[in-house]
């Protein structure tokens, strides 16, 4: 079952943070699953039209995903999937 | 006299108190958040946050208890399928304004964003709601566009304390829209001002008004500091009239006050215009009428008058009663007592402030 880990810059909003494997078969449902856990983390992740947010990224398996509008990216079921915040700012 | 004051920052949102003759900082929160609008309520005190993060979206929070506990409420959000331009999915990038929906109204709050939505709360702000009719208006996909931002977006709403079903709202850059149905139709507002930067300069729509403001006293007495001058109406918007100063300061900026006792007092915060956007000549000034915009007095007691790169954000001007205050993209607060004479300083080292509210 592939593992969801996350950038500590998340845990600031979700006190209970913490890595959390998921059963889902695409990233769109295993982000559904993470709401769950943790309600309100998708809006933190995804846009209201359900695009990763312009300066968060996600890897699986320690490569960035293509496709950031549909989450179509595949992976395996002892896969890695880290959420991460791209670096920016000031 | 008001005694707290709300600030929307780049790195918080800072509420002051006026405590025996001083204001000071009572509360800070979302440190290093951006804090596009602070906003409190005047009819129930319950303060709002609209939040910028920059990695997470934008996000709305709230407090029953002047910000010792907060709240996040879902944030105004786009329906599947709404798109700015044909293929360009509608996200809602930045909350520029609030206001609440009045009296009559007292489960209504109205939330104005980037790119160039509206939307309202009937429900005390647990669940916002795009207005379609708005949003499908037939001059929105061609007729408006982005300024200083990428896309037009809503930072004034106006709400007639008279008939809260009329409102009028400001867009840059698309111009003055109003309703009187509360909401289900809009009439364009935008006649006697001038787009200079536009192939037509009386076009009907594509005007950049910086902030729409009513007279407290006068809801038929508009005011707005335009990209192209200070414009007031004293029909309800139907006409526009050019108050701003041809060759005096009193012309560019994007902050502007109506006095809660005097609909043709009002103070504006020049800056220097499209090339640097500072102050003028390295010095800040609040400029005042009293005459309705016929003459314009410089205000400068207690205010920096060399080096100073400040400039003044469209939602950090306010007046309430004598009081005035207004804080600045590089991080000054200042307020006066007596209408803008006298100044003083409450803080030199905030960060840029975006909003300035008094509240009780």
């Amino acid at each position: 079952m592939p593992t969801v880990k996350f950038t500590y810059a998340l845990k600031r909003f979700f006190p209970g943070l913490t890595q959390t494997p998921a059963q889902g078969q695409t990233l769109a449902s295993i982000l559904d699953e993470m709401e769950a856990r943790y309600p309100g983390m998708r809006s933190y992740i995804l846009d209201e039209q359900g695009q990763l947010r312009k300066h968060v990224n996600i890897f699986i398996d320690g490569h960035l995903i293509k496709d950031r509008t549909s989450l179509s990216d595949a992976f395996s079921s002892n896969s890695e999937i880290y959420i991460m915040q791209a670096l920016s700012g000031g | 006299m008001q005694s707290t004051m709300l600030l929307g920052t780049r790195k918080g949102f800072i509420a002051y108190e006026f405590q025996q003759g001083q204001w000071k900082a009572i509360n800070l929160s979302f440190e290093g958040v951006p804090v596009s609008i602070a906003y409190a309520d005047p009819r129930n005190g319950t303060w709002w946050a609209c939040l910028d993060h920059g990695h997470w979206g934008v996000k709305m929070h709230r407090s029953k208890d002047r910000g010792q506990t907060w709240e996040e409420v879902a944030a105004p959000a786009y329906p599947e399928g709404a798109e700015v331009k044909d293929g360009m999915k509608a996200t809602t990038r930045y909350i520029w304004s609030m206001a609440h929906g009045g009296k009559q109204f007292p489960s209504k709050i109205w939330a104005g964003t980037d790119p160039g939505g509206l939307f309202v709360s009937e429900d005390e702000g647990n669940s916002f709601q795009l207005v379609e009719s708005l949003w499908n208006h037939p001059t929105r996909k061609e007729g408006w566009f982005g300024g200083g931002r990428d896309l037009p977006g809503i930072h004034s709403i106006v709400v007639d304390p008279r008939d809260e079903n009329h409102i009028h709202i400001g867009i840059s850059c698309a111009g003055v829209f109003e309703t009187v149905d509360g909401g289900k139709s809009w009439a364009i507002r935008n006649k006697g001002l001038r787009a200079e930067f536009l192939p037509d300069p009386s076009t009907e729509v594509g005007h950049d008004p910086h902030i729409l403001v009513a007279a407290p006293g006068d809801p038929d007495s508009l005011w707005q500091q335009n990209h192209c001058g200070i414009f007031r109406s004293t029909d309800g918007a139907k006409n526009w009239e050019d108050i701003g100063q041809a060759n005096g300061p009193a012309y560019f900026g994007f902050a502007i006050a109506v006095a809660e006792d005097n609909p043709l007092q009002a103070w504006v915060a020049p800056a220097r215009s499209d090339e640097t956007r500072t102050a003028i000549k390295g010095a800040l000034c609040i400029c005042r009428t009293d005459d309705g915009g016929k003459t314009w007095k410089e205000l400068r007691n207690g205010l920096p008058q060399e080096n100073c790169f400040d400039i003044v954000y469209r939602h950090a001007l306010v007046s309430a009663g004598n009081a005035v205050a207004f804080g600045t993209t590089t991080g000054n607060l200042f307020f006066s007592a007596d209408k803008g004479e006298n100044w003083q300083v409450i803080n030199n080292y905030l960060p840029m402030i975006y909003s300035v509210q008094f509240a009780d």
